[in-house]
Formats: structure tokens, C-alpha cells, sequence
């Protein structure tokens, strides 16, 4: 195994071209604000939020092994904040918006400080235990509707507006935007050091910890922004359905919707989240008149998928015909004289534990 | 033949650690298999146990063991004192050597004729193991071992980490398990050790055997050239 | 002054009601690394399977019950550790996690299919209010009693299968070493099954002491995990007897909590638990090796 030339790329063809797909694609998305019609509207700005918070939940159990029951803490969270900037500080929407993604912040830097203290599973229902004990407190909050919860005032919701643009389009939008900001966040972090950095804690803590790498502040701050992101999308949520509750916002499903997501679509890779999600809203439309069996069949799904197909199904494609459309591994080109060459990725992947 | 290893290749994950070996054992024999680190003595003897990927046929006592999984292998009469003892760390002495009969069949070695081998561990039956000297831990591993009733007892690596006293005495006392009936096969850092025990030894180097014979025929310039020298040389 | 005392030892006998819950939880994660999410949602599911043949059989009591609930529980617990969870378990720890997260979604909505949102109980006929007086106006109910006697039972049960019989060492030693208990002759995936199998014993007890003590509904099976959760991490990993312990400090809390006020009820429970998740990281009794 003679190497004559060694080179690191990160891009290929496929992801050159899916790039330029994409960026039509975001023209197109971008410019349906203008001519969708309401309801079209309101399902894509419900699309992207649960995008985000699908790539949200990925980046931190598939990248971060942080495997969270209780991202609906954040969720709650941002809801919450955005209906006490409307209700009881009299803020515009914009302020209050962005207020729900600063309490995500903050609120996730001492939760990470105790629940960080769990491993493995137990971490998982430690997290579950923070939403938990927040849909408790804000059920007591007698200025915030308590357990009955509370509705925005019509002055405020008819106040978000951006020139001509009615409520629906501009919500989109801040939900197309806000998705769009978390993907393109996760891949510039996934092809930094930080990410190798990432991918190696994912992999093998113990083998990330020996190489020096700074686990425990790489999972804060990813879980930090995971909250403020999640909180964002919270307000937004909440914003579009005008009333929240404590049961509602800080149910447990909220994950369970996410788990789906990213699972059927695969764990780990960038894409993957966007097939699930895809698949979720398809199944949704025709399942949704089943009531709990509309859960349970997801369940199902979703249990059948973790056994057979690990990987999610962009996973097993992606793997079979080794396409990345986002690609974050570095792979190392030999270039031999007479044979052509050879390739050796560098990734990491999770393929041993198959 | 009581054990026949026939052409056997293993496999941890992708990496192939065996290639197309050939090893025998005739019943109440002493074999030795030695070589450098990573030369493939442990992952031949965990092959035969059952905890590796392998293709090729391991035949014993005319049963095939190839592709059993480790606990019908443990039942057929071959037990493995593996490297490093892997003892159980919140069991006492005896609680470890009643472990080692769980799948028993047969009674010709019980507590009584392991505390009487190891009189040291029956002093200590009820402390935890964890409390143990490096050489009575080996001694439990090997009673652990025995109290399953091996027709056939391999030894991973048993002078690890031990006082050459220490390693004489456990000879010992295999020399003593081997007059009882059981076939041995040891896999052995220490060459003069193994060749002293053994009736017969292998070689192993990469994953091949480049040696085999018989001890007492083999000179130290042969065991020499098996162990570092280049491939292809038996 | 009285109605703190009660309050204290009805928080006692309530935990060792958490502290059961916590047994079986324990003892999984003990042998095989693994916390099933949806524990919760088994004693659920017990209460209501209890209810189903309350009404099938028309047998009153639902302690009779159990006589039918504890081996076909048993035997639940072991195909659905063969059949689902042994393919789950592995290196990666996110696979059981989401996977038991599955079964949790999958029985809870099962549940509200089967038997709808509505709240039901168990009745236990008179011994629900039959109490026993301690004297010094102190009463204590004989329920709580009966269910805090039962909780030391099991446990106590489960301490003697894996301290004097050798299904119980071949526990301990696969909790210690996976590999080299399969040297011995353990048949491994067959144990994982009889150690799931004991945990859905004590979860069918849990579920129809619960199920006697107060109204349950589908959904309670998230609330009941976190118990038994917090009742383990107080505790400490690796003990049972550090389960119990951790269950009753859980009780009292809650109870305490309820002396305030009904809010604070949960509350305090999780405030303990997470000053224990704190300061004791390992728990207050955790296992030496741990």
C-alpha cells in the first residue's frame, strides 16, 4: 500500500450538485410566502418546526450521545416566554420570540450542570424529570393561566406582520428560517474540528476523552443551543396556535414525535431528519383520524425500524450507495501511480455496533 | 484425536486474526502454544471456547464445536481459564468456584477436590475475591475452571503478572490436574516454562503456525527462529 | 403535631410502594444494563389487566388475583426481553433507550385504546379502609401496612434468590461479566429473560397495590417511572435494599411536600431528588463495586 499522493476532501460530486438542488429549492421555498395559499402556509410552518426540532434532537443524541426524553422542557419553555412577553412585559412579537430562545439558553446551562451528572439511560429520564418538574411549576403559575392554561391577546397576534405580509406567510417563513439556520449550523459544526470533536465523543467517550478533547463543554454547549433553538421553535409553535397549556407544552409526545422523526429517517446523518419528517407529516395526514392508534402505529414503526433498520432509511440508502448530500466526513484520497487509487474515510461511523 | 482444530480461520469484526490453522490434541497430553503478543495464542483458544467468529471445523471428542455458542461448548467438557482470570468481582471465592459448576455434568471434580489442590483458597472461601493476591486469584480462575469437569482445560496466558515462585507452584499443580485424566493446553508467554511442562508445543506467528513438535526434541535455536523469525521458516 | 406523624408514615409506607416499583428496575439494570423506559407503563398495564379479570371472572379481590397476574406477567416479561429487548442491547445505549421509549408509547396508547382516558381503580373491598390503631390517637391503614410488609417481602425474596441460589449467582456474575459468564454455561440471552421475567413479577404486585391504593388512568405510567427512577438514584445504583431506602426517603419527601400544600406534593419529591442527583451522586447506598 504505497500512497504516492494523499489528499483530504470533504465535498463530492453528488453533494456539489445537491448543493445547487438545494439552493433552487430555498428560492422556491422562499418565494412560496408569496403565493401559497393559508393553509398551505400554516402546514409548512408546522413542517419546519418540527424539522428543526427533529435536527435538533439529532445533533444532540446522534453527534452530542445525548439521548434527551424532555426536550419539550425547551419547548414549554419558549412558549411560555413568548406568551409572558406578550401578556405581562406588552412586547412585540419579534422580542418576545427572541426572549424564548434566551431562557432555552439559560435554563439549559444549570439543567445540563445536574442532569449531565446521569449517564446513558438515566440521563435520558433525568431530562425527562426536568420537563416534568417544569409543567409542574407552570402549572401553579396562577398569572400564566396555571393548569388551564392561557390564550395570546388578539392585538398581539394580529401584530405580527412584516410589510404586506400576513400573519401565516411571516410565520413561515420565521419557521423556514429558523430550520434552515439550524441544518446549515449543524453542518458548518459537523465539518469543523469541533465536529470531528463531536463525532469522536459520540463514538467513544472514553477514547474522546484520552485525546484531550474538552467533552464536557462541547455537550454544554450543545445542549445550550439545542434548548435556545428548541425554545425558539416552542414560541413559534405557540405562537401559531395562540393558546398554551402545561400539559400541552410540556407533554412527553413532543418527543416522541421527534424520536420518530429522526429515527425512521436515521440517526446521525444530517439528511436523515428530513426524510423522517417527511414520512411523519405523510403518515399524519392519513392517520391522524385514528386517534391513539395513530401513536400506536407510530410506535410500532418506529420499534420495527430501531430492529431491522437501524440506520433509518436515508441511512441504510445513503450507506449502500455512499451518498452524503451533506458531507461531514473528511475522506483521504491515495493516489497510486498506474491504479487508479483508493479512498479511506475517515468518519467514525457507528458500523461496529451493527 | 480428542481435540482436532482443522484449517480454522477467526475474525474479530473485519480483522482476521487466525489463518487456516491446524493444531491437535491427543487425550492427556500437555500442549503449549507460544509466541510474541498478538501472535493469535489467545484468539486460538477463545476460537475453540466459542467467543470468536470462526470458518474451519473443531471437532472434540467427535462433536463439532465450530459455530456453538460458549455455554454448550462449556457443557461438551472443554473450559477455558481465560486471560487476565476475568473473575467475577462482586462474588466471594467460593461463590466463583460454584460459578464454574453452573453447567456442570458429571461429578469427579467438586469444592473438596479444588480446596484440596488449592488449600490456600479454602482459608479465604467466603472473602471477596477482589481481596486476593494476583497468584490465588489465578488459583481461583483455575479451580473455577475445574469445577466444570473439563475433559479438556485451556489456559490463557497464566504467568501474567505473577512471581516466578508463584508461576512454578501453579505448574505444580497443573501437573497434578493433567495426572487426574484432564488434557491441557496452555498458551504461554514464558518459553521455558511452556516447553517444560508441554509435551508437545505450536508456534504461532501473525496468525499462522510457523512450529510444531515435540518439547523435549526442540532446540532453542528452532523455537527461536518460529517465534521472531520470518514466516514460512518450520 | 399528629398530622405530621401521619403525614411521615404514610410518606413511609407510600415509598416503600416506590421502592417496589424501583426493584424490578433495579434488578435489570443490575444484570443487564438496561432501564427500561417503559416500566412505568407495565404497572399500568398490570392495574388494568387486574381490572379486566375482575370483571372477566368476577372475583372480588385483586389479590387473588395475582395468583393468575404473576406468572402471565412472568412469562410477558420473558418473551418480550427475547423477542424485543435482547436484539436492543448492545454497545450503543441509544438503541434500548429509544427502543423501550417505543414500548412505552405503544402500551400507553394501547391502553387509552383499550380502556379509554377515563380513570378506574381496583377495589380491594374492606381492607381499603380498615386500619389498625398505633396508639396516641395514631392509626396506621392496614392497606399501606399490608403494602409496605409485601414491599420488604419481595425485595427480601429477591435479596435470597441472588444471595443463596444459583440462579442468583449466575445473576450476579453476568451482571459482572457478560462473557465470561457465558464460559460457565450461562446461557445468557435465556437469563436476560428470567431476570426480565422477575422484574414484571414485581411489577404485576406493584400495579395491583397501586391500583388498590388509588385511581389510575393510561396515562400514569410516565409519573410512576419517574418514581421509580428517583427512588434508584436516591437510593443508589446496586442495591435493592438501597432501592427501598431510596423509595421510602422519596414517600416522605412527597408526604412532606403534601403537608404544605397539593402542589408541593410532587414537587418535593423531585427537589430531593435532585439535591440527592447533587451531592450523592452514587446515591446514599451504592454498591461497592459501582
Amino acid at each position: 500500500m504505497s500512497a504516492k499522493m494523499t489528499k483530504v476532501v470533504q465535498s463530492s460530486r453528488t453533494s456539489r450538485v445537491a448543493g445547487l438542488a438545494a439552493i433552487v429549492l430555498v428560492l422556491a421555498l422562499l418565494s412560496a410566502a408569496g403565493w401559497a395559499d393559508r393553509g398551505t402556509l400554516s402546514l409548512l410552518m408546522e413542517f419546519f418546526c418540527y424539522l428543526a426540532l427533529a435536527e435538533m434532537w439529532n445533533l444532540l443524541a446522534g453527534f452530542a450521545g445525548i439521548v434527551s426524553l424532555g426536550q419539550q422542557a425547551f419547548l414549554g419553555l419558549g412558549g411560555y416566554a413568548l406568551f409572558f412577553a406578550a401578556l405581562r412585559l406588552g412586547w412585540n412579537p419579534l422580542a418576545a420570540f427572541l426572549l424564548a430562545g434566551v431562557v432555552g439558553a439559560i435554563i439549559a446551562v444549570p439543567s445540563a450542570l445536574v442532569v449531565f451528572r446521569l449517564h446513558g439511560a438515566y440521563l435520558a429520564i433525568g431530562t425527562w424529570v426536568l420537563a416534568e418538574v417544569l409543567r409542574l411549576i407552570f402549572s401553579e403559575v396562577a398569572s400564566l393561566g396555571a393548569g388551564s392554561g392561557i390564550s395570546l391577546p388578539v392585538k398581539f397576534a394580529k401584530s405580527v406582520r412584516l410589510g404586506p405580509m400576513h400573519r401565516d406567510a411571516v410565520l413561515y417563513l420565521a419557521a423556514l428560517g429558523l430550520a434552515l439556520i439550524v441544518i446549515l449550523a449543524s453542518y458548518l459544526l459537523l465539518r469543523s474540528e469541533r465536529g470531528l470533536a463531536l463525532t469522536a465523543i459520540r463514538d467513544n467517550e472514553l477514547g474522546a476523552r484520552s485525546s484531550g478533547v474538552k467533552i464536557f463543554s462541547v455537550k454544554l454547549a450543545v445542549f445550550a443551543a439545542t434548548g435556545m433553538g428548541t425554545g425558539l421553535t416552542g414560541a413559534l409553535l405557540y405562537l401559531a396556535k395562540l393558546r398554551i397549556s402545561p400539559s400541552a407544552a410540556f407533554d412527553v409526545n413532543w418527543t416522541s414525535y421527534m424520536i420518530f422523526m429522526v429515527v425512521i429517517g436515521g440517526v446521525g446523518t444530517l439528511e436523515g431528519p428530513i426524510v423522517g419528517t417527511l414520512v411523519y407529516f405523510v403518515l399524519r395526514q392519513y392517520l391522524a383520524d385514528l386517534g391513539s392508534w395513530y401513536l400506536i402505529i407510530l410506535g410500532v414503526v418506529a420499534v420495527t425500524v430501531m430492529l431491522r433498520l437501524p440506520m433509518g432509511i436515508w441511512g441504510t440508502v445513503a450507506r449502500k450507495y455512499d451518498i452524503s448530500l451533506f458531507p461531514t466526513r473528511r475522506r483521504v484520497l491515495f493516489e497510486e501511480a498506474g491504479s487508479g487509487g483508493g479512498e479511506l474515510c475517515a468518519e467514525g461511523s457507528s458500523a461496529a455496533q451493527e | 484425536m480428542l481435540l482436532e482444530v482443522s484449517n480454522v480461520n477467526a475474525y474479530y469484526g473485519d480483522f482476521q486474526a487466525l489463518f487456516g490453522v491446524n493444531l491437535h490434541a491427543e487425550k492427556g497430553e500437555a500442549v503449549a502454544v507460544i509466541g510474541a503478543n498478538g501472535a493469535g495464542k489467545s484468539t486460538l483458544l477463545n476460537a475453540i471456547a466459542g467467543n470468536v467468529t470462526t470458518r474451519g471445523a473443531i471437532q472434540f471428542n467427535g462433536e463439532k464445536l465450530a459455530g456453538l455458542k460458549p455455554w454448550a461448548i462449556v457443557t461438551r467438557g472443554v473450559t477455558l481459564v481465560p486471560e487476565g482470570r476475568r473473575l467475577f468481582s462482586s462474588l466471594t471465592v467460593e461463590e466463583n468456584l460454584q460459578m464454574g459448576a453452573y453447567a456442570r455434568k458429571g461429578s469427579d471434580w467438586g469444592l473438596a477436590e479444588v480446596y484440596e489442590l488449592f488449600p490456600k483458597l479454602k482459608e479465604r472461601a467466603r472473602q471477596p475475591v477482589t481481596e486476593l493476591s494476583g497468584g490465588e486469584q489465578q488459583m481461583v480462575a483455575i479451580g473455577r475452571a475445574l469445577m466444570s469437569n473439563p475433559a479438556l482445560l485451556m489456559c490463557d496466558e497464566l504467568s501474567l503478572g505473577l512471581a516466578p515462585v508463584i508461576v512454578q507452584d501453579i505448574y505444580a499443580t497443573l501437573g497434578r490436574v493433567r495426572e487426574r485424566g484432564v488434557t491441557l493446553i496452555v498458551v504461554e508467554q514464558n518459553v521455558q516454562q511452556a516447553l517444560k511442562f508441554a509435551d508437545r508445543v505450536y508456534c504461532f506467528q501473525e496468525g499462522h503456525v510457523t512450529l510444531e513438535g515435540e518439547a523435549r526434541k526442540l532446540s532453542a535455536e528452532d523455537v527461536s527462529q518460529a517465534y521472531f523469525g520470518k514466516r514460512g521458516a518450520a | 403535631m399528629k398530622a405530621f406523624v401521619d403525614s411521615i408514615l404514610s410518606g413511609v409506607l407510600l415509598g416503600s410502594l416506590y421502592g417496589l416499583f424501583a426493584s424490578g428496575l433495579s434488578l435489570v439494570f443490575g444484570v443487564m444494563r438496561l432501564v427500561n423506559v417503559a416500566h412505568g407503563d407495565f404497572i399500568v398495564l398490570a392495574a388494568f389487566l387486574a381490572l379486566a379479570f375482575q370483571h372477566v371472572t368476577g372475583i372480588g379481590s385483586p389479590f387473588v388475583m395475582l395468583t393468575i397476574l404473576v406468572p402471565l406477567m412472568f412469562v410477558l416479561g420473558y418473551l418480550l426481553q427475547r423477542a424485543v429487548l435482547n436484539p436492543a442491547l448492545g454497545p450503543d445505549i441509544l438503541r434500548p433507550v429509544l427502543i423501550t421509549f417505543g414500548l412505552s408509547v405503544i402500551v400507553q396508547n394501547g391502553l387509552l385504546q383499550a380502556f379509554s382516558a377515563d380513570s378506574q381503580k381496583l377495589q380491594g373491598g374492606r381492607i381499603e379502609t380498615a386500619s389498625i390503631p398505633l396508639g396516641g390517637g395514631l392509626a396506621v391503614g392496614t392497606l399501606p401496612l399490608l403494602t409496605l410488609a409485601v414491599a420488604v417481602a419481595v425485595i427480601g425474596s429477591m435479596q435470597w434468590v441472588l444471595y443463596r441460589t444459583r440462579l442468583g449467582r449466575a445473576l450476579r456474575a453476568t451482571s459482572d461479566d457478560l462473557t465470561t459468564a457465558g464460559m460457565m454455561g450461562v446461557n445468557t440471552p435465556h437469563l436476560f429473560g428470567i431476570a426480565a421475567g422477575i422484574a414484571m413479577v414485581t411489577v404485576a404486585v406493584a400495579g395491583v397495590f397501586t391500583g388498590v391504593r388509588a385511581s389510575f388512568d393510561a396515562s400514569a405510567g410516565p409519573a410512576w417511572l419517574i418514581f421509580a427512577f428517583e427512588a434508584v438514584i436516591i437510593g443508589g445504583l446496586g442495591s435493592l435494599w438501597g432501592t427501598l431506602a431510596g423509595g421510602i426517603i422519596l414517600g416522605i419527601a412527597q408526604a412532606v411536600g403534601a403537608y404544605i400544600s397539593p402542589a408541593w406534593q410532587m414537587l418535593a419529591g423531585h427537589v430531593v431528588f435532585l439535591v440527592a442527583l447533587m451531592f450523592f451522586p452514587r446515591g446514599l447506598f451504592p454498591r461497592r463495586s459501582e
